[in-house]
């Protein structure tokens, strides 16, 4: 048995994980050698697009994929060596979820608890805890396929925590969710720690998931880790805010960009169709001199928008592309 | 009453044919996945599935037998348990190799010609559609290295009342081996679901 984990420790250590698909003779490096390391006690992020290796990181850190190459210790065991030590201390929510819709949830629950060791009584009662903790406390007879979306994936949630693990790997939680089920699972999320202590590695592709549930994001792309930090010092490494301006017609737009691009701080506008687009260091102080400026030049802008960097900005910069695509 | 051992044996070899069906939905859903994370045995994962069928399928065939016994069929009880065992080792054969398929193939339209190419010559080459002895020597050849044909006629023996002969015997031994064969090979393909 693994010493008991300490907030503040390493709950994941891994070192160099890498894997390799063969598919119809050739080789798909999914994971090119990550390192990835996560304290007990944190919520960590691991965002990138669709393809980028994140299901698959996390199957090799829950057992479920054999590193081509690399080392991990999960939980405090060896990922290699003590598989059973992992498996016994990691609960699993996979992207695609955990029930056939003509299951009953709360049989589900104990039935799942079972294949951990957990005699019917014990599950029984965990089971009505956990579902009652996560709003779900009358599905016991429901069918699955009878839940709404959030409630199943909550669900998912609930068996993956049946056996109390002290790490939980969610694998695109809200995927397919409305922006209203989302909010109310990050807050079940956000309470899984914050009351149960228990450590959440967690991946998605949508920006203000990663924005505003994790302590610490990883951002992953093609398979490497390209960033790591908080979401502010992720920002912070952004060319400052971005300002958009819609003009009434294309060659305003022309002649406003290059107003813009003569402010102090300001980087070459990119112009598409109506729209000019630039970043500044200040966008707050800049505003003023930059209407100043299109007034003085006689052209108006039908309207005017500063945004903070985002997550998406960020990896932008990083990889040229956006998340979005 | 020459149908009945024919029927419970195409009843074993159909109901497990097609739990891989089944399987290939649980995967779809993540099942699979939840499951394995689990420190359960693999072993156990697989063998708990082909138990619940086996059990499904004892007791269709008790069904099958009793609508017989309706209808006339007159066999000793020994005969009807022994009948019963033979095609729960059976349908234990298939269901184990069902969900190996399942498993590989992970899709439905791989999986259904799979099963129905299985299927075909097995219960041709078996005389329960048509009986052997009309067939050309070459065919009678083929279906004798066909080994769910002595499971049928082991069957046909049990319900004839033989007990004990080489003919019962060679059946039951050989649905045991295709259960030792259809385990091992069902537990090798969920343990490389996690390679
Ligand atoms: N079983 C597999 N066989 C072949 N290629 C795979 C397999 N699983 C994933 N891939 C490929 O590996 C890459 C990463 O996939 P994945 O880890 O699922 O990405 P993400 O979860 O970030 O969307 C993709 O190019 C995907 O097509
Ligand atoms: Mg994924």
């Amino acid at each position: 048995m693994g010493a008991e984990i300490q907030a503040g420790q390493a709950m994941i250590e891994a070192r160099q994980l890498k894997r390799d698909f063969k598919a119809r003779g050739r080789t798909i490096e999914a994971v090119r050698g990550v390192d990835i390391d996560v304290a007990a006690g944190e919520i960590v992020g691991f965002l990138g697009p669709n393809g980028a290796g994140k299901t698959t990181t996390l199957k090799m850190l829950t057992t479920l994929l054999r590193p081509t190459d690399g080392s991990a210790t999960v939980a405090g065991f060896d990922l290699r060596r003590d598989p059973q030590g992992v498996r016994r201390n990691i609960g699993y929510v996979g992207q695609a979820g955990s029930t056939i819709g003509s299951a009953r949830a709360g049989e589900e629950i104990v039935s799942h608890a079972r294949l951990y060791g957990i005699d019917a009584a014990t599950a029984n009662d965990r089971a009505r805890n956990l579902l009652a903790a996560l709003d779900l406390a009358d599905v016991w007879d429901r069918k699955c396929g009878s839940l709404s979306g959030g409630q199943r994936r909550r669900l998912d949630i609930v068996m993956g925590l049946i056996h109390n693990p002290r790490l939980v790997f969610l694998d695109e939680p809200s995927t397919g969710l409305d922006p209203q089920s989302r909010a109310n699972l990050w807050t079940h999320i956000r309470k899984l720690r914050d009351e149960l202590g228990t450590t959440v590695f967690i991946t998605t592709h949508y920006m203000d998931e990663a924005d505003s549930l994790s302590d610490r994001l990883l951002i992953i792309d093609k398979g490497e880790i390209v960033a790591e930090g908080t979401p502010a010092e992720l920002k912070k490494k952004v060319r400052g805010d971005t300002i958009t301006l819609t003009m009434r017609e294309e060659k305003d737009a022309t002649e406003a960009a290059g107003v813009a691009g003569l402010l102090a701080g300001a980087d070459a506008p990119a112009t598409d169709g109506h729209i000019v687009r630039f970043h500044v260091s200040e966008g707050a102080s800049t505003l003023p001199v930059l209407l100043a400026e299109l007034a003085r030049a006689g052209i108006e802008a039908i309207g005017v928008e500063v945004n903070r960097p985002t997550l998406d900005d960020v990896f932008l910069t990083l990889t040229g592309r956006s998340l979005r695509d | 009453m020459v149908f009945v051992p024919g029927l419970l044996v195409q009843l074993g070899i159909f109901g497990g044919l097609f739990v891989g069906f089944g399987i290939i939905a649980e995967w779809r859903a993540g099942v699979i996945d939840r499951m394995m994370v689990t420190p359960a045995s693999r072993t156990a994962l697989i063998a708990g599935r082909v138990l619940r069928d086996v059990v499904v399928l004892v007791a269709q065939a008790i069904i099958l037998i009793s609508c017989a016994f309706l209808f006339g069929l007159r066999v000793p009880l020994w005969a009807i348990a022994a009948g019963l065992v033979l095609i729960g080792l059976l349908g234990a054969a298939f269901s184990f190799l069902s969900y190996a398929f399942g498993l590989i193939t992970k899709s439905e339209d791989a999986f259904a010609p799979l099963v129905n190419s299985l299927a075909l010559p097995v219960l041709l080459l078996s005389g329960i559609l048509l009986p052997m002895s009309l067939a050309p020597a070459w065919l009678q050849a083929l279906a004798s290295i066909n080994p769910f044909k002595h499971v049928v006629d082991a069957l046909r023996a049990i319900f004839r009342g033989e007990i004990g002969t080489p003919e019962v015997a060679l059946g039951v031994a050989l649905a045991a081996v295709l259960v030792v064969l259809g385990a091992w090979f069902g537990n090798r393909v969920f343990e490389g679901q996690t390679k």
